[in-house]
């Protein structure tokens, strides 16, 4: 070991220590929170908006309509010369510009509007007058839908220079709900706290779990964006719109509200129909990020709601200005779940300390009878002889030996099941129904499994499978993960899911593989719902693999596999049928007139005669060959196939 | 007449049986005679192979019968036409009449002559009537000389006239007329060259008799003009094909019909033929056995199945043939003799196997 010079004592080491603020938590633990990149934080400042609020309409009973604007707050073009030089940048923020060049501002002279799709501003700055002209174009994307295009020019005096529009970092997101709105006190905690909110050890499944989300997106947007966030509520049709803009006091860890007002309606909500209408929330924020497309993509999370929550109507506003809309197709809400008691195989000796100290109980017996689930009066006497502890003995006397034997016993004692209605499923039909009304499917099932417990935590596992219709062939099958209706999107490969996804040989149904993964026209879409979701880490991405779920989850899949198998199989035949009897309808006119130069019978009688036949299916299928060779088997086999028929 | 009206009749009936079917809504269907050799009989009473009474349902709905049911159709109504203008088309023209794509498809009624010819056959087997009550003829595909005075469409024909062709046999020879027949016994051989080997030599001059022969298998023309003469002029027939298992054929469906045509054998096969050569006897007797060519495996198989027909099979003189041919291990031609002379088949062969009464039956 070295030797220092200079030895630290404990006195010197204490005066560094200081409380940490949340600000500096959050900094160094952003990747837990699912903050990592520009990306993935766009993504998770829309979910836990709209996870909230599709939480709280379900709650309230409230059948969920809900608005979310993804929108750049100012557009940035970079000019420069032939050889790439920069010579000025112009912000566009709404309707107003500022170019700049070097250092200086240019001077706004005037804006024209030579025809409807194209708009020139012109600046003078020197001796130079600029021009910057935007043209809008209809394009078509490459999913056909028409889209506008913006194309960009830029002239001083009469040459042209080079612009381009530099990829947004920032976003404003906005989404609002039609749901029971937020009491005004409670507003500034719920979103300028963290850790502050109803569902931490709710004993309740829901989509949040720690009440962290909401509050550390208003901590990103003011750590990147610097800007407070802008909160509607309103609890009902006869009360006003309360409106606050709120920062969060990062070393206190404490809300500070910046504005505070009050509305009779709800403000203009960016060219949408507000849906706050009678009660709700918008929220809104300013965040860095960055827009991307496909896996990862916000249009994909929306999408997989729409698709796990059915009953809720979500329009979508993407920053180039397009309109998604996802129609509710059900009006019927899930069960609202109901609130269990831990049972006492799930409990930690942590959460165990813990209980014990803030029970009500007076006796150890009665907190385990009143404070579990699956343990009354008998059974709590019987784990007080079983850990040697007396059953009068006061909760918070319990001392940390007695703690672990009293753990002990809870672990390894036979409990009931925990009990189930705890849990709300999406069930068939609804997966069912949402799978189909975001794909064009040939064929659609879905398997609800019965309730299973893991670590004491009742969970229940639900698989839906689509089939070919838009989905290609040669392509990696779809897989949609859910937790409490919640999507997955990032970290599949460590999620129960795919470790359950890659047990199964789907070749034994049909599909190809590659890399242990289907590959087909195939969309899987696995559900958990559980009271706790066992989550690999705080960002909520991917669910953890224990053996049970993984075990559930395989299960589900095979037994809709089969469903699929069976009408994978029944296809095939069917298009044979379809095939064979177009060979037939080929064959129909030739024999028709053939057989009328024999008979002298009217070709057209007979050609009806053969086409109607053909309608009632009387198609006998039969290998080739069979005829001539073998004597008389085709007589036998003929009427055999004719009496089946 | 009488014949065609029945040929006719019998034609219009089937299409009633097909569009009563389709008016009934019931899937329309063909009985037609299993061909096949589980449904022929060799009858040791009349020495011929009959065929059965079991027939096979072709459905026009049944993927397997589809194609087959068509082409069968389609001949019959092309039969109905020619008898109809009572004009005839060979099998190759047949072939052409029926051979279209169906619109929209790929698909043609018939690919091969195979195909058509086939059809026809069935066809012969639905109406029992034969290819030439149908109008439908044969290539002509055969010669005879010998001195036979015919009468045929009203010509006077001597076959002992006719140069070095011969009379041309055509494939119908039902209206044939007999004039005049002067001849003790008739050489049907099986190979053309045989037959000019003969013929230039004046073979059916020196021994007063028939040559005739066509090109392999003998044509149905052939085969009825055979059985015609050796019914109605009681004249033998022998047999001159090449010594291995597939002339041995030739002689047998000659002589007792064959599975194919099984439901004409009556007109057809002659039981009273009997096998000239080349005889396994005559390999060591005319000392051939450096002409052997080796039996090939496909000429083995067709040895032991020969060997087990039924006709063959308890017959003790040619299962001795078939053991020495089986011991030879391999074939002559019957154009190997012609090492022993330019026209020793004829000045020496021919005769002292006829003289010696050298033939098996």
């Amino acid at each position: 070991m070295a030797k220092t010079d200079s030895v630290k004592t404990a006195e010197t080491m204490a005066g560094a220590l200081r409380e940490i603020s949340v600000a500096e938590f959050f900094e160094k633990n952003r990747h837990l929170l699912g903050f990592d990149n520009p990306a993935k934080a766009l993504l998770t400042v829309v979910k836990e908006a709209v996870d909230n609020s599709i939480d709280a309409c379900e709650e309230a009973r409230i059948l969920p309509d809900i608005v979310v604007i993804v929108k750049e707050p100012r557009e940035v073009f970079r000019i420069t010369d032939e050889s790439g030089v920069e010579i000025g940048m112009i912000t566009k923020v709404g309707d107003k510009l500022e170019l700049r060049i070097g250092d200086e501002t240019a001077k706004f002279i005037e804006k024209k509007e030579p025809r409807k799709t194209e708009s020139v501003y012109i600046f003078e700055h020197g001796d130079n007058t600029y021009k910057f002209r935007v043209m809008k174009k209809e394009i078509k994307k490459e999913n056909g839908t028409p889209a506008i295009s913006e194309v960009y020019e830029f002239v001083r005096g009469r040459t042209e220079l080079r612009i381009s529009k530099q990829p947004a970092d920032r976003f404003s997101i906005i989404v609002e709900d039609n749901g029971p709105g937020i009491v005004k006190e409670h507003i500034p905690r719920v979103f300028g706290k963290l850790l502050y909110g109803s569902k931490f050890m709710g004993g309740k499944q829901s989509r949040g779990q720690q009440g962290i989300g909401i509050s550390a997106s208003v901590l990103y947007s003011q750590l990147t964006a610097g800007k407070p966030a802008i909160i509607h509520s309103r609890t009902a049709a006869n009360k006003p719109v309360y409106m606050y803009h709120l920062r969060i006091d990062t070393t206190k860890n404490e809300p500070i509200i910046v504005e505070e007002k009050s509305f009779k309606e709800p403000p203009p909500l960016d060219g949408q129909k507000p849906v706050m209408t009678e009660h709700g929330v918008r929220f809104e924020v300013e965040v860095e990020g960055k827009w991307i497309q496909r896996y990862h993509s916000v249009e994909e999370y929306i999408k997989q709601t729409a698709i796990s929550n059915p009953y809720a109507n979500i329009t979508f506003v993407k920053p180039d200005g397009e309109i998604c809309k996802f129609e509710r197709v059900t009006k019927e809400l899930p069960p609202l779940p109901k609130s269990i008691k831990p049972h006492p195989h799930g409990v930690e000796m942590g959460a165990l300390e813990r209980m014990l100290k803030l029970t009500d109980s007076r006796t150890l017996a009665g907190f385990l009878s009143n404070d579990f689930s699956r343990i009354g009066p008998g059974t709590a006497m019987q784990i007080c002889k079983l850990s040697n502890l007396k059953p009068s003995l006061k909760p918070k006397d319990v001392d940390h030996e007695q703690l672990e034997r009293l753990w002990r016993t809870l672990q390894s004692f036979a409990f009931m099941k925990p009990p189930m209605d705890c849990l709300s499923p999406m069930g068939e039909e609804r997966m069912i129904e949402g799978l189909k009304k975001e794909y064009k499917l040939d064929f659609v099932t879905a398997v609800s499994r019965s309730p299973a417990v893991y670590r004491g935590m009742p969970f229940l596992i639900e698989v839906g499978v689509g089939y070919g219709g838009e989905l290609k062939d040669n392509e990696p099958a779809k897989i949609l993960r859910f937790a409490n209706r919640v999507p997955l999107l990032y970290q599949a490969a460590s999620c129960a899911t795919t470790k359950a996804v890659q047990k199964i040989d789907w070749r034994h149904y049909g599909l190809d593989v590659s890399g242990n993964m289907p590959i087909g026209p195939a969309i899987i879409a696995i559900h958990m719902a559980s009271v706790w979701i066992p989550y690999i880490s705080e960002a909520k991405e991917a669910i953890a693999p224990y053996p049970v779920i993984v075990k559930e989850i395989k299960l589900a899949l095979q037994d809709c596999m089969r469903k699929l198998q069976r009408y994978i199989s029944g296809k095939r035949q069917r298009e044979v049928a379809a095939q064979r009897a177009s060979l037939f309808e080929k064959y129909i006119p030739e024999v028709a007139e053939a057989i009328s130069k024999i008979s002298d019978v009217p070709k057209e009688k007979l050609q009806t005669g053969l086409v109607n036949i053909l309608k009632k299916g009387q198609i006998i299928f039969e290998d080739e060959k069979a005829e001539d060779e073998n004597g008389t088997k085709p007589v036998q086999t003929a009427l055999a196939k004719k009496s089946e028929e | 007449m009488v014949k065609t009206d029945q040929t006719k009749a019998k034609l219009k009936q089937i299409g009633i049986k097909l569009a009563k079917d389709i008016g009934a809504g019931k899937n329309p269907t063909l009985d037609v005679p299993i061909r096949a050799l589980s449904n022929v009989a060799y009858d040791p009473k009349t020495k011929l192979i009959m065929l059965g009474d079991k027939t096979a349902k072709r459905f026009f709905f049944n993927v397997a019968h589809v194609r087959k049911f068509v082409q069968t159709v389609e001949v019959a109504a092309t039969a109905k036409e020619l008898l109809d203008v009572d004009k005839h088309l060979s099998l190759r023209e047949v072939f052409y009449r029926i051979n279209r794509t169906l619109p929209g498809t790929n698909i043609n009624i018939v690919d091969e002559q195979e195909e058509s010819n086939k059809a026809i056959e069935d066809l012969e087997l639905i109406t029992n009537a034969s290819r030439e009550q149908l109008h439908i003829n044969a290539n002509k595909m055969g010669s005879v000389v010998g001195k036979v005075v015919i009468k045929d469409k009203g010509d006077l024909v001597d076959w002992s006239k006719l140069g070095s062709g011969g009379w041309a046999i055509p494939s119908n020879v039902e209206d044939i007329e007999f004039v005049k027949v002067n001849a003790k016994f008739i050489i049907y051989m099986e190979k053309a060259a045989e037959w000019e080997r003969l013929h230039e030599d004046k073979v059916w001059e020196k021994l007063n008799c028939i040559i005739m022969c066509s090109q392999g298998q003998a044509t149905r023309g052939v085969r009825r003009l055979l059985q015609r003469m050796h019914i109605e002029h009681k004249l033998p027939i022998y047999v001159l094909v090449d010594g291995d298992p597939w002339g041995v054929y030739i002689y047998s469906v000659l002589k007792y019909g064959s599975i194919s045509l099984a439901h004409i054998s009556e007109r057809l096969a002659i039981p009273g033929a009997r096998f000239l050569g080349l005889s396994a006897d005559d390999v060591e007797k005319y000392d051939l056995k450096r002409h052997i060519i080796k039996f090939e495996d496909v000429d083995k198989a067709r040895l032991e199945q020969i060997s087990k027909y039924e006709w063959f099979k308890n017959n003790k003189e040619w299962q001795r043939q078939f053991d020495m041919w089986r011991k030879l291990g391999g074939k002559v031609e019957l154009a190997a003799l012609s090492s022993k002379g330019i026209s020793f088949i004829s000045d020496k062969y021919i005769p002292d196997k006829i003289r010696n009464k050298e033939f098996l039956d």
